[in-house]
C-alpha cells in the first residue's frame, strides 16, 4: 500500500525535513516513508526505490513530496496525517501573527538594525545571500557546507573590503558579544578571545575556560578551510586577530585550527605577534612550540584553555595531563579493567564532534598506531565500510560519510544510537570512547538519547564473560540549557566513566588500552 | 587592515537575520537577542538555470542604472492622476477601433485558443452588434476570418473576465492628468447571467441594448452636469472604507452614485428611467471595477517603455494565456497556460465548472491595489482563504517585490501604509514571491457566467521569461 502526495510550492528546510521523516518512518506498519523537497536527486532517489513514480512527474525542488509505503490503508493515512501535522506545526509555532520575511532585504525593512545574518541554506544558495548580506554591511556567519574554495575566496575578499566578519563556510560555532551562534555554549563574559577554524575545538576551549574560572570575550569562528587552505590565506583568522588587538576588553588571545598551510601559520604566527597581547596557539595535531615572547604553544585543546586562564589570571601555567588526582585515576583504571575478557582489546571512539575525534584519533595513532578511522589521513586506515568498524577505529559521526540525508549526530543522536548497538555486539570492544556536546544547537538531552543503548552494550559485554569500559567528557557549561549535572549523572549511573575534557578522556582510554594490551 | 567594523560590533546589541535552520533563530531569541527569521525559497523558484542568469544582474546594473529606472517607473505610478472625463463609445473615443474588430480581455489569442467565456462573449458580441442573426452564425462568423480580434491592452483598454469591447459599446472614457495618455473600459453589466463571464442570450443582449441606449447616455449626461471625476481621490478613499478595487467595490459604487445622484435627478428624463438606472446601480456591487480598472491602466500605461526598467506593466489573462508586460521590453507580451483559481465557488458550483484565470482585471494589482490591497478589504478575506490577518501578511508580502509604496493610496490597518507600489520582475525572481492576486471565478463553458472567486498565483514562467529577455537585452 503506498501513497503519495505533492504539495505545490511548499518549501521547507531540509533538516527540518528530515526530521519529520524520522518521525513518520517510526510509525507502527510503515515500511518506507519519504518527506522531502522535489530536487532532482530525491526524485532520483524516489523512482528507483520504487516508492513514488508518476505521481512526482514534473516537481521542482519547491514542491513537497510525502511517499508513504504502509502495511494497511489505514497506517499510510494515519502516516500521511502525521506528516501533515508535524508540517503544519512550523507554521503555526508563531499563532499565524507575526509576519515572516520571505528574503534578506524584507528582513531588513522589518530590522533596519540588523548587524549579523546567519546562513544555514543550502550550500548552492548561501553565497547569493552572503554577498547580499556583505553587500547590506552585515556581519555574516555561514554554516551551510558545499561551499566551494572559490566562493569562499571571493566572498571573504568582500568581507575584508568591507571589514566585516565572514564566519565560514562550514562554521557550526561562534559566540559574538556573549551570545552563542548556532552550536555554542552559554560561556561567562571574560578577557580572552579565542579565533577558531574549528566549531567543537571552540567549543571544548570556550567551556574549558569558564571550567577554569575565567571567561571570554568573543569567539570568533573561521570555517575549517581558512588556514588549511593557502589561497584562503587565512583571511578570516588575520581580521580576527586583529579585531582582537583592537579590543580593548582582550586581554588574551587564543588560537586554534587543524594543521594549518605552512605559510599561513607563517603569517597567523606573525600576526599574533604584534598584537603583543599573550596569545595561545593550538594546531591539532601539531608538536607545541616553544614559548617565544607573547606566544605560548598549547599540545591539546584543554590545555589551550588552561593557558589561557593563566595568562588572563597573571598564573604560570602548569603542564598536566590530568586534573584529577593520580591514585584516582589509576583506581579507575584498575576498576574499568579488571573484569575485562581476554577477547577484548580494540578502543572504539564514537564521536559527534569533528575536532573533538581528531583529538583522540591523533593521539591514538601517535601512541598505538594502526587506528582506522573516516578522519584518517592515512588512506590505508580509511574504513572501507564506514559502517563497520575494524580494529581500532575512532570515527567522526558528523562527517559527511554519515550524514547523508540524516541530520547532524549532534542534532539527532540516533545516527550514534545505531552505531552504538552495531558495536555492542562485537565482543572485541573493550574501550568506547565517546564525547557529549551540549549547548545550543545540539540535541536537548544528548547523553539521555543514547543511554538505553549504551546500557545494553554494557549489558552485552558481561552476557559475554567480559566488561565494556565507556569513557565519556561532557563539552558543556553550567550555563547551558541541558542541564550539565543531569547530563553527568545520567552517565555515571550506568557506570560511563566522566572525565573533565575530551583530551583526559582519550588519555584516560589510551591508558586503559595500554592495560588491556599487557 | 581595517577592522574596525568588527570592533563596533563588538559594542553593539546583536541584531540577528536568520536564514536557515530556525531552530538557530529560536536559540537566539531565547538568549533574548532580536532576530528575524527569513522564509526562504530558493530564487526563481528553484529554477537554476534562471538562479544563473540572476548572477549577470550585477554587470548589467554596471552599466545600465535600473534602479534609477525603476526608480522613475515608480514615481511616475505615484505621480499618475486617473480622472473620468467623459463617458463615450469604443467606436467614437478608442484609438483603432472598427466595426469587425473584437477587443479581448488578457494577452493576444485567435479564436481557436479562445477560451468558453472568451468565445460566449464574442458570440453574444457579434449579435449584438449585428454582424449576425443568430449564435450559431455568430459562431461560424467568429472562425470565419473576418472579425479580427486584439488585446484590450493594445488600444488602451482593459475588460473584465472575457472583457470582449465591441464598436457600439458605451465605455467610460479616462484621463491620466499628470501625463495626458487616455484609457478606456466598458460600462459594468452587473451580476448573474453577463457577457463578461461569456453569457449570451437574448437577455444579455436586450441589458446591453439598454445600457447603449438608457444608461450610458443619462450617466454621460449627469457627469457632464457633475464635471469631471478625480478617480484617485476617490480609490485613496475606498481604500480607507474597506474595498481593495478588483473583489470589493462597494464603498466605491456607492461613492460614484452619491457623487452622481444629486446631477442624475435633475436631469430631464422620465422617471421610469431614472429609476432604471438607480435600481442598475445600487443592486451591483461591481459597478465601480470598471471605474477601477481603466483608472489603473491609466496610471500604468505612463510607466511603460523606460529604458532599463523592470516594473510590471501589465499583468492580463483571457481565460487560454496569463501575460505579462515589463516596462523596458515595450508591448513584448512573456505568457503562460492561464492557471485554475483556487477559490470559493457559489452554491451549486464546484472547481470542476471552472475557467482558468480570466479577465484584464490583474491590472488593479498591477498598480498596487485590488490584492496587494487585502489588508485594507477585511470583509473579504474569507472570500480570499482567511483571517484579517493573513490579509495584512499578503500586503505586507507584496512590499518585498514593489519599489515604492503609493503616496495616496493608504492602508488603515497597516498604520496608513502606502500601498505596495511598482512589481519588479527582479524582486520577483530574487524572493520567489509572486504577486498576490484575487479574481473571479468563470464558468467554463460559455453562456453560464460566474461560479465563484480566490486567489490565483500568476505564474512564474511569465517573470521569468521576462527577466530572461531583460537580461538577453543587456547583456
Amino acid at each position: 500500500m503506498k501513497r503519495v502526495l505533492v504539495e505545490k510550492d511548499s518549501y521547507y528546510d531540509s533538516v527540518f525535513l528530515m526530521l519529520i521523516n524520522r518521525e513518520v518512518g517510526q510509525i507502527e506498519g510503515v515500511t518506507d516513508a519519504v518527506v522531502s523537497m522535489g530536487t532532482d536527486v530525491n526524485v532520483t532517489l524516489l523512482k528507483e526505490t520504487g516508492l513514488a513514480d508518476k505521481e512526482i512527474e514534473g516537481v521542482t525542488p519547491n514542491d513537497l513530496i510525502v511517499a508513504v509505503e504502509g502495511e494497511s490503508e489505514e497506517v499510510v493515512e494515519a502516516a500521511i496525517a502525521k506528516a501533515k501535522e508535524l508540517l503544519d506545526k512550523k507554521s503555526s509555532s508563531d499563532d499565524g501573527e507575526n509576519y515572516k520575511p520571505s528574503s534578506l532585504e524584507g528582513a531588513l525593512k522589518v530590522v533596519p538594525e540588523a548587524n549579523l545574518a546567519i546562513i544555514s541554506l543550502p550550500g548552492e544558495f548561501a553565497s547569493r545571500e552572503v554577498k547580499k548580506a556583505l553587500r547590506k554591511g552585515l556581519h555574516v556567519m555561514l554554516f551551510s557546507d558545499n561551499v566551494s574554495v572559490e566562493s569562499e575566496i571571493e566572498l571573504k575578499n568582500l568581507a575584508k573590503e568591507k571589514g566585516l566578519l565572514m564566519m565560514g563556510p562550514d562554521c557550526g560555532t561562534a559566540i559574538i558579544n556573549g551570545k552563542p551562534l548556532c552550536f555554542a555554549n552559554v560561556v561567562r563574559p571574560g578577557d580572552i578571545g579565542v579565533v577558531g577554524a574549528s566549531g567543537t575545538g571552540l567549543q571544548e576551549i570556550t567551556c574549558a575556560i569558564e571550567k577554569f574560572g575565567a571567561g571570554i570575550t568573543q569567539g570568533i569562528g573561521t570555517g575549517g578551510r581558512d588556514l588549511k587552505n593557502a589561497k584562503i590565506g587565512g583571511t578570516m583568522m588575520l581580521m580576527g586577530i586583529e579585531a582582537l588587538k583592537q579590543d580593548d576588553a582582550t586581554k588574551v588571545i587564543v588560537v586554534v585550527s587543524k594543521p594549518p598551510a605552512d605559510e599561513v601559520a607563517v603569517k597567523v604566527i606573525d600576526a599574533l605577534r604584534k598584537t603583543g597581547k599573550p596569545s595561545v596557539i593550538h594546531f591539532i595535531g601539531m608538536e607545541p612550540g616553544k614559548q617565544e615572547g607573547n606566544l605560548y604553544f598549547a599540545g591539546n585543546l584543554e590545555e589551550a584553555a588552561g593557558m589561557a586562564v593563566a595568562l588572563s589570571k597573571g598564573e604560570t601555567y602548569q603542564k598536566r595531563t590530568y586534573t584529577i588526582d593520580r591514585a584516582e585515576i589509576d583506581a579507575i583504571i584498575e576498576r574499568e579493567t579488571k573484569k575485562m575478557s581476554s577477547n577484548q582489546k580494540y578502543i572504539r571512539g564514537l564521536y559527534t564532534g569533528g575536532t573533538l575525534a581528531d583529538e583522540a584519533l591523533i593521539m591514538f595513532d601517535r601512541e598505538i598506531g594502526g587506528i582506522y578511522s573516516n578522519n584518517q589521513s592515512k588512506k590505508d586506515f580509511i574504513p572501507p565500510d564506514p559502517n563497520k568498524s575494524i580494529k581500532h577505529t575512532i570515527v567522526d559521526l558528523g562527517d559527511d560519510v554519515y550524514t547523508v540525508g540524516r541530520p547532524h549526530p549532534m542534532i539527532d543522536p540516533s545516527t550514534r544510537e545505531d552505531r552504538i548497538k552495531i558495536e555492542a555486539e562485537d565482543g572485541e570492544m573493550a574501550v568506547m570512547l565517546l564525547d557529549i556536546v551540549l549547548g545550543y544547537g545540539s540535541h536537548q538531552d544528548p547523553a539521555g538519547a543514547i543511554l538505553e543503548s549504551l546500557k545494553n552494550a554494557k549489558k552485552k559485554a558481561e552476557e559475554r564473560g567480559g566488561y565494556l569500559s565507556i569513557v565519556t567528557s561532557i563539552t558543556g557549561t553550567e550555563g547551558d540549557f541541558q542541564s550539565i549535572h543531569e547530563t553527568r549523572n545520567k552517565l555515571e549511573s550506568i557506570g560511563c566513566v566522566v572525565m573533565p575534557s575530551n583530551y583526559q578522556a582519550s588519555t584516560l582510554a589510551l591508558e586503559i588500552m595500554r592495560k588491556v594490551e599487557k | 587592515m581595517d577592522v574596525s567594523n568588527i570592533n563596533k560590533l563588538f559594542e553593539e546589541n546583536l541584531t540577528v537575520v536568520n536564514l536557515g535552520l530556525e531552530s538557530f533563530a529560536e536559540n537566539l531569541n531565547n538568549e533574548g537577542v532580536r532576530t528575524v527569521q527569513v522564509q526562504w525559497k530558493p530564487p526563481a523558484g528553484g529554477n537554476v538555470e534562471i538562479a544563473e542568469l540572476l548572477d549577470k544582474v550585477d554587470s548589467i546594473k554596471a552599466k545600465v542604472d535600473v534602479d534609477a529606472a525603476n526608480k522613475k517607473a515608480a514615481e511616475i505610478i505615484n505621480n499618475g492622476k486617473p480622472t473620468v472625463i467623459d463617458i463615450s463609445t469604443a467606436g467614437e473615443a478608442i484609438p483603432g477601433m472598427r466595426k469587425n474588430l473584437f477587443l479581448h480581455a488578457g494577452p493576444p489569442v485567435e479564436w481557436e485558443r479562445m477560451s468558453g467565456p472568451t468565445r460566449g462573449a464574442v458570440i453574444g458580441g457579434l449579435v449584438y452588434e449585428g454582424l449576425a442573426e443568430t449564435y450559431e452564425e455568430a459562431e461560424k462568423l467568429a472562425a470565419s476570418g473576418e472579425i479580427d480580434f486584439e488585446p484590450c491592452h493594445h488600444h488602451a483598454t482593459v475588460g473584465p473576465m472575457a472583457g470582449i469591447v465591441t464598436y457600439s459599446m458605451p465605455v467610460w472614457v479616462l484621463e491620466n492628468k499628470a501625463y495626458g495618455n487616455k484609457a478606456y473600459a466598458t460600462l459594468n453589466e452587473g451580476l448573474g447571467k453577463v457577457l463578461r463571464y461569456g453569457a449570451y442570450g437574448d437577455d444579455v443582449i436586450t441589458k446591453l441594448k439598454w445600457m447603449e441606449s438608457d444608461l450610458a447616455p443619462i450617466l454621460k449626461a449627469a457627469l457632464k452636469l457633475h464635471g469631471e471625476l478625480d478617480m484617485k481621490n476617490i480609490i485613496a478613499q475606498i481604500l480607507q472604507m474597506g474595498d481593495e478595487g478588483h473583489n470589493r467595490n462597494r464603498a466605491g459604487t456607492s461613492i460614484v452614485i452619491r457623487e452622481l445622484a444629486p446631477y442624475l435627478v435633475q436631469l430631464d428624463v422620465e422617471k421610469e428611467k431614472l429609476v432604471k438606472v438607480f435600481e442598475f446601480l445600487n443592486s451591483n456591487d461591481h459597478f465601480f471595477l470598471n471605474l477601477s480598472m481603466p483608472s489603473a491602466k491609466c496610471i500604468i500605461d505612463a510607466a511603460a517603455g523606460i529604458e532599463g526598467s523592470t516594473i510590471v506593466t501589465t499583468m492580463a489573462r483571457n481565460g487560454t494565456d496569463f501575460g505579462i508586460r515589463m516596462s523596458c521590453t515595450g508591448d513584448q507580451w512573456f505568457t503562460a497556460p492561464a492557471p485554475m483559481v483556487d477559490g470559493l465557488y457559489l452554491p451549486g458550483y464546484s472547481a470542476d465548472d471552472a475557467a482558468p484565470d480570466i479577465g484584464d482585471s490583474t491590472i488593479t494589482e498591477t498598480v498596487g491595489i485590488g490584492g496587494f490591497a487585502m489588508a485594507a478589504a477585511p470583509a473579504i478575506v474569507k472570500f480570499v482563504g482567511g483571517t484579517p490577518k493573513d490579509a495584512l501578511n499578503v500586503t505586507t508580502r507584496m512590499y518585498e517585490i514593489t519599489e515604492t509604496e503609493n503616496k495616496i493610496f493608504q492602508i488603515p490597518a497597516l498604520d496608513f501604509r502606502g500601498t505596495p507600489t511598482g512589481i519588479d520582475v527582479l524582486k520577483i525572481i530574487e524572493t520567489g514571491i509572486l504577486p498576490a492576486v484575487n479574481t473571479g471565478i468563470a464558468h467554463k463553458k460559455p453562456g453560464i457566467g460566474m461560479v465563484g472567486a480566490g486567489l490565483v498565483k500568476p505564474p512564474e514562467k511569465c517573470f521569468n521569461d521576462a527577466f530572461k529577455a531583460f537580461v538577453e537585452k543587456y547583456s
